[in-house]
């Protein structure tokens, strides 16, 4: 082989193996949820899937209190997104379209709360909420999953607006719109796609968010936090179930917003 | 008039948000602060901060954290400089390779801890492989207290595989502001691939390099369901305490002096993080 192949092939060959380090575990998770029940005792197990059943999904989505929790997750995750869109939004939008003293400042804030534990803050949460009869209460947790969703809510959403023309906006001013109907009829259907990939991060960052659930809930459990809370007395075959479960919305739902990733961290 | 509410508009459209993170941050913040040195009876005590330092998982719970941060974030910048310079190369299919290189971004570290579990049980993957190819003639156990190190060998490979997607796309971006000349100089003179990383490449993308590291550090002191899920409570660390003595012992006075400690340890990084920041900034305009 000539060098240059030899490169050719160590480039690709690096590639894959890093993409298979990523891949083979959701094989084997999936492997595992879809196995029989008793199947977590055999030794060796099979590396191939020869005897699927969904003996084990079927007794994690009928075990007490399953269904529950992924509909509180689902509606944790939607006041999440409805309320972490209309306090973000505006703000991204503001973000891309003027220059107003104290940008940097505001901007700063949103770096900062990017990066800070918000979920350990759910223990003085939980005692004020107790107060405010939102202990145990989705309602609660979705404010939490809000605070830490909105940072970058307002970064996704600032990167969409500010891709969407101002001229166009501007036109339609001129033409007799209003800053708002301008901003309702040209802007917003515009940068809807944007708007939609953000709503997806959240509901990501929602649906995954452990701590806080666990910590602000006693029965109205989201998925991950029953999951968690079921850690040390549930059977192994009940994890894996689970496991799959949670992992599955996310693997679609990066497929949507794959094309704004770079916007959510790169972004300084 | 007009240009009165036109100018007044961005802080109009900002406060709603700024009002919401003062709520459910700042004031939660003081709140923590308050509930670590403040008995029920409104008195000032150092009784919960003690309570926590003399406790038996302390230590351990520092010291664990601390050894996962050592050995996680290294390894992850390792893997994530491969995958951001394989990607950034354009091979044919390079899109397809950051998406799958980024789906661990929307996993959580619970699932993540259980994905690793079904590798690491004792009649799991790992065994079945291992004993497969003949490196061992008995299935082992990883995850036990007795087998500390290959339990926090499992912890940090399940931790690296999770959040290592983070760091990749952050060093992605840094990469996309590189000049692409930068890099055809380096071929013009004949630098081979390894050369270039090095020294064009790599000084190029520090100031994203730091801001990784920095980000991961922050992320790293909250580890936490992952440890739950591969360890139990075999492996204590800062969060799982917290966790533990609010749900578990129902202190939140010593669980909050735990979230305070975090906290700061955050502000020191942070701090640091906004300082490499202004370098950046600099560096830029330079």
């Amino acid at each position: 082989m000539t060098a240059r192949n030899w490169d050719r092939t160590l480039v690709y060959g690096g590639a894959f193996l890093l993409a298979a380090w990523v891949i083979v575990p959701f094989y084997l998770i999936a492997l595992s949820a879809f196995s029989r029940p008793d199947d977590v005792f055999t030794y060796p197990k099979p590396l191939l899937p020869v005897a699927l059943s969904t003996e084990t999904m079927d007794f994690f989505l009928r075990s007490r209190g399953v269904f529950a929790s992924v509909l509180n997750s689902i509606a944790v995750a939607v006041i999440t997104i409805v309320l972490g869109l209309a306090l973000g939004a505006p703000a991204g939008y503001a973000l891309a379209r003027f220059a107003f003293p104290g940008r940097s400042g505001f901007q700063l804030i949103i770096l900062v709360t990017k990066m800070f534990p918000v979920a350990i803050l759910s223990i003085p949460l939980a005692v004020t909420f107790l107060q405010l009869g939102l202990y145990d209460n989705i309602l609660g947790v979705a404010l939490i999953h809000t605070a830490m969703a909105l940072p970058f809510i307002v970064l996704v959403t600032a990167g969409v607006f500010a891709g969407v023309s101002n001229e166009l906006e501007e036109a339609a001013m001129t033409l007799g719109c209003s800053r708002f109907t301008a901003f309702l009829r040209v802007a917003l259907p515009l940068a809807l796609p944007g708007l939609a990939a953000a709503a997806i991060f959240t509901f990501v960052i929602s649906w995954n968010e452990v701590f806080a659930a666990t910590i602000l809930t006693l029965r109205q459990r989201t998925l991950p936090a029953l999951v968690l809370g079921a850690l040390n007395d549930s059977p192994l075959y009940f994890k894996f179930a689970g496991g799959f479960f949670m992992v599955l919305p996310a693997i679609v739902f990066i497929f949507f917003m794959r094309r704004y990733l770079l916007n959510l961290w790169g972004a300084r | 008039m007009r240009a009165r509410t036109e100018e007044l508009l961005p802080f109009a459209l900002l406060l709603p948000a700024i009002v919401f993170l003062v709520l459910l941050i700042v004031i939660p913040m003081v709140q923590a602060l308050f509930l670590a040195v403040q008995a029920d009876s409104g008195e000032l005590t150092t009784d919960y901060l003690n309570r926590m330092t003399v406790d038996t998982n302390f230590s351990d719970a520092w010291r664990n954290t601390l050894l996962l941060l050592v050995l996680i974030v290294p390894l992850q910048i390792v893997l994530a400089l491969a995958m951001a310079l394989l990607v950034h190369s354009r091979i044919r299919g390079h899109a397809w390779f950051l998406y799958v290189y980024a789906i661990p971004l929307a996993i959580s570290d619970l699932a993540a801890g259980i994905l690793w579990l079904a590798v690491f049980t004792e009649r799991g993957y790992l065994n079945t492989v291992a004993q497969g190819v003949g490196a061992i003639d008995t299935p082992r156990v990883f995850l036990s207290f007795e087998s500390f190190p290959s339990l926090l060998a499992a912890i940090v490979l399940a931790e690296s595989w999770r959040a290592t997607a983070i760091v990749m796309v952050i060093l992605v971006a840094g990469l996309q502001l590189i000049p692409r000349d930068f890099f055809e100089a380096a071929d013009l003179f004949g630098a081979s691939r390894i050369r270039r990383t090095i020294h064009v490449v790599l000084p190029l993308l520090r100031p994203s390099l730091q801001s990784a590291l920095i980000i991961r550090t922050i992320f790293a002191f909250q580890t936490f369901a992952v440890v739950l899920a591969l360890a139990g409570r075999n492996m204590p660390v800062i969060a799982g305490e917290a966790y533990a003595w609010y749900a578990n012992n129902r202190n939140p006075h010593v669980a909050a002096a735990y979230a305070i400690l975090l906290l700061l340890f955050t502000m020191v990084a942070t701090v640091l993080y906004l300082r490499v920041l202004g370098l950046r900034e600099a560096e830029v305009k330079r």
